[in-house]
């Protein structure tokens, strides 16, 4: 506004003005799973005190009794099952692993019946210009976040009690993210499918990720197990990223093709339950 | 064809399987207008709506938004657009305020907007108060209020509202209507839909009755009464037994008759004449009611059946 005299009459405020809608659409096309991620991570935050505490008490209970406790008896018996490495060393990798992969287990599995069907938070922003792909992407993306934390926080504990002698050991907390993802992804595909809740997530917890958790070299190598239950972990997350993980923490021997065949193991199972996840969004949305 | 129509529909149809939920309908909408839906449950409007919201593909016809195909051009559609849902979908486990700008995140709204405008929102949604208490703390009204804050954070020239105030109470069915009121002075295109013809009576410029997918008629609140009822109705209760029988010895008297398993409703332009000759020829009904014709009656007239089950 001006006055007579062409000088500028200052306003008392600035109108709040929204930009246009155009605007609006090219970023969200640009960035809309960054916006999903971000409204994720602020759920989380309500949830950061007992987010902790998981990520410091358990894995500090879990060394404890593991790695102090039952390592005593098993490293005076000869460390030599386990490659030269004290029992500690031996199943750090596969706890920082086995613990991203029980997170997975829930972060993409009730959450995600809860944005179809409980509170149909999904469809919330599906009314905004977000894609319901770049939903499913915000929610893999503050997930990850929430692994990498989870998993580095994990690591430090590790290395305080002295599992991880060597240089690359961060690295678990990588593959420990990625497993994370091999397993939970597929899962966030099937989830993404129910219509109906009959119990299927405690069936998952139960049937799969148990033993998973159990039979994937996790307490003693996979190579003990008779050939029969042996392919539980071929088949599993767990297996492929603690055998990965204990490549860097302290240094396994192992075939080199074996370990490209867990690198691709575990992407390969991420990127396919991605791709199944994204279809699954789009096509739910879209009726 | 109106050149300036915000929304434009001709011969849209949804089918999901073997159900054909929208059946061809064609409407235009002029901005500023305040357009209703009027149908009962399962009639397709909010499959309409969905389609209209560029979340959900239409099986046939066309569909323009502000001059863009929402199939094509989702996010550019939905840009404009905001969206009251028939059911909330509010993040219950983050704050009042929160919800508003997490929403407006979603449009690449920058926090410096955001969060004066929020206040701004929750001011004109009468929530001030609650800005910092949890979703799952509101009452029914307020989450519904919140819910159409949330939808107007990017400022939308356009506002869908699906079944805005099912399940209120009246006090807040008011408060909302007064909030609906005041969007539509400031020019915003309401299109909603609803079940109960006093919502479409209050807020509705012009209307398309819709039933089974298909427009039934179209035309302002006070258009589709005159062309499809009598200036008024006398309801009249002989008691549920009673009712069906009785009917037969009415007939002749008023322009029309409905016996409902209530009630008879006798269609004339002078309810209490129409009650004198009721009886005078010895009828005594156990109430009787005489009435303006409502949009309840024009639908009754165009589908057979009453808006709510």
């Amino acid at each position: 506004m001006t006055d007579t005299t062409g000088k500028q009459i200052p306003t008392a405020a600035p109108a709040l003005r929204a930009h246009p809608p155009a605007v609006s659409a090219a970023r969200a096309r640009r960035w809309g799973a960054f916006f999903y991620a971000e409204q994720v991570l602020r759920v989380m935050r309500g949830y950061s005190w007992s987010f902790i505490m998981y990520s410091i008490a358990q894995p500090a209970a879990y060394l404890f009794a593991m790695g102090v406790g039952l390592a005593t008896l098993v490293d005076a018996n000869g460390a030599a099952a386990f490659g030269g490495v004290s029992y500690l060393q031996f199943i750090a990798p596969a706890l920082i692993v086995s613990a991203a992969v029980m997170t997975a287990s829930g972060d993409f599995s009730y959450p995600i019946m809860d944005g179809f069907k409980w509170r149909r938070v999904f469809y919330g922003p599906h009314a905004s210009p977000l894609e319901p792909q770049q939903i499913a992407a915000g929610h893999v993306l503050a997930t990850v976040l929430k692994f990498l934390v989870q998993s580095v926080a994990y690591f430090v504990i590790v290395a305080l009690f002295g599992g991880s002698p060597g240089g690359w050991g961060w690295m678990s907390a990588i593959v420990a993210t990625v497993a994370g993802l091999s397993f939970g992804l597929p899962l966030m595909a099937y989830s993404s499918s129910i219509t109906k809740d009959s119990g299927q997530f405690a069936l998952v917890q139960r049937f799969i990720v148990v033993p998973l958790f159990l039979f994937s070299g996790t307490f003693f190598p996979l190579e003990s197990l008779p050939l029969a239950v042996r392919w539980i972990g071929w088949i599993s997350p767990v297996w492929h990223g603690t055998e990965l993980g204990r490549v860097f923490t302290y240094g396994m021997e192992e075939n080199p093709v074996l370990t490209v065949v867990h690198v691709v193991f575990l992407l390969a199972t991420a990127a396919s339950g991605w791709v199944l996840t994204r279809r699954q969004f789009v096509k739910r949305m879209g009726q | 064809m109106n050149p300036d129509a915000v929304i434009r529909a001709d011969m849209l149809r949804k089918e999901y399987g073997d159900v054909t939920a929208v059946d061809g309908i064609s409407f235009e909408v002029p901005p500023g207008e305040s357009f209703g839906l009027l149908g009962p449950n399962g009639a397709g409007k909010s499959t309409t709506m969905k389609m209209i919201g560029g979340v959900s593909r239409r099986t046939s016809g066309t569909l323009d938004i502000m001059g863009l195909d929402p199939d094509e051009n989702g996010p550019e559609v939905r840009a404009h657009l905001g969206v009251v849902p028939q059911q909330d979908n509010l993040d219950e486990e983050l704050r009042v305020r929160e919800n508003l700008i997490v929403y407006g995140r979603y449009f690449g709204l920058p926090l410096s907007y955001l969060r004066p405008k929020a206040d701004e929102l929750l001011e004109f949604a009468q929530l001030t108060d609650k800005a910092k208490s949890r979703v799952d703390a509101l009452s029914g009204g307020m989450k519904r209020r919140l819910t159409i804050a949330r939808s107007l954070i990017n400022e939308p020239k356009i506002l869908l509202l699906d079944e805005p105030t099912t399940g209120l109470d009246p006090q807040a069915r008011h408060i909302l209507w007064d909030r609906l009121f005041r969007l539509k002075e400031q020019g915003v295109t309401l299109i909603l839909t609803t079940h109960y013809m006093d919502e479409a009576e209050q807020l509705c410029d012009r209307l398309i009755v819709v039933d089974k997918g298909r427009i039934m008629a179209e035309g302002s609140p006070s258009s589709l009464i005159r062309d499809h009822s009598t200036r008024e109705v006398l309801e009249l209760r002989f008691g549920s037994e009673r009712n069906a029988t009785i009917g037969a010895e009415l007939v002749g008297i008023g322009e029309r008759l409905e016996t409902l398993p209530d009630r008879v409703l006798i269609y004339a332009d002078d309810g209490e004449a129409a009650l004198e000759q009721v009886s005078a020829r010895g009828l005594h009904p156990l109430t009787s009611l005489v009435r303006r014709s409502s949009l309840e009656d024009v639908f009754l007239r165009l589908t057979g059946r009453s808006l709510i089950d």
